[in-house]
């Protein structure tokens, strides 16, 4: 009862797509949230310092 | 070819012949060490610009190629029965599909920042040609994959496709609603030509360098300097 609730999906992806409308653009909120994550991503890719690693005499 | 004599091989080191110069096979080992000195395609070292994120999706994109083909194998050989039907196979099945959403996701960053980097500069224009018909190739190839998905989604995507390629014309020879024509495709045709151009694409970047950042040379001559001369950091240790 646990294990298929954790390797499930975390929405219900039974139904029908739900999309956004705006004017001519039309865009499923699924491909919607892909593209505002990688935009986050790229974003943060920038911004975040890389990991270094500390070397003797450092 | 030479003829064996007999005489013991000699050390792999040693000058060739102007004979042996002429042969296609000592042309093309001159060639490739030439174009791909083994320091440069397998370097220990790298630029220190190297050590930020925005340098990781490549290999990423890379990584996530490798388990769409992986798990593209796994299904191939164990055939539709087993992918539609066993748990395994629809977890195979998944792991193929979202291996393909990761596979894009990562190229996509990777090519918005080496287009904010103009990464085309310093004699690194068919590293970026490479790049750009890769994914052109990718999108066919996932395309394809979409068709090749034999449920009501495949049918709705093939029958809201064929209009407009049949608009181009070239609906005559990619028939998208010839489920065989797409799925051949799919598992031959655009998996060698993704695999032989990333290929090209990668020998490329190990060839002429990552890109530098424009803080340190702006022009483009200054972006021409091989990463081996300026490397500060081994490799997987940023400086």
């Amino acid at each position: 009862m646990f294990l298929p609730a954790l390797l499930g999906a975390l929405i219900n992806l039974n139904g029908s797509g739900r999309y956004i409308h705006w004017g001519f653009i039309q865009i499923s909120v699924a491909n919607f949230v892909v593209i505002i994550l990688m935009i986050v991503v790229f974003v943060l890719a920038i911004l975040l310092p890389f990991p270094k690693r500390k070397r003797d005499g450092q | 070819m030479s003829i064996d004599t007999g005489v013991p091989a000699e050390t792999p080191a040693r000058a060739s012949t102007p004979e042996e110069s002429r042969q296609w096979t000592a042309r093309m080992r001159h060639a490739a060490e030439s174009a791909f000195p083994p320091d440069q395609l397998l370097p220990d070292r790298q630029p220190a610009y190297m050590a930020s994120w925005i340098y990781v999706f490549g290999v990423l994109t890379v990584v996530s190629l490798a388990w769409v083909i992986i798990t593209g194998c796994i299904l191939a050989i164990m055939g539709p029965s087993w992918w539609h039907v066993s748990s395994t196979g629809h977890f195979v099945n998944s792991l193929h599909l979202w291996s393909v959403e990761a596979f894009f996701f990562f190229m996509v960053i990777h090519l918005w920042g080496k287009f904010f980097m103009a990464a085309w500069r310093g004699n690194r224009r068919l590293t970026w040609a490479t790049g750009v018909i890769s994914f052109l190739v990718s999108v066919g190839a996932a395309f394809t994959g979409y068709l090749s998905q034999q449920n009501f989604d495949s049918q709705w995507i093939s029958t809201q496709a064929k209009d407009g390629i049949n608009s181009t014309g070239a609906g005559s020879v990619f028939n998208v609603l010839n489920f065989g024509q797409m799925l051949m495709w799919h598992i031959v045709l655009l998996p060698i030509g993704v695999a032989i151009i990333a290929g090209l694409h990668v020998l490329l970047v190990r060839r002429h360098g990552i890109v530098p950042p424009f803080a340190v040379g702006d022009g483009d001559a200054a972006a021409e300097t091989p990463a081996t001369t300026t490397t500060t950091a081994p490799a997987g240790e940023p400086a």
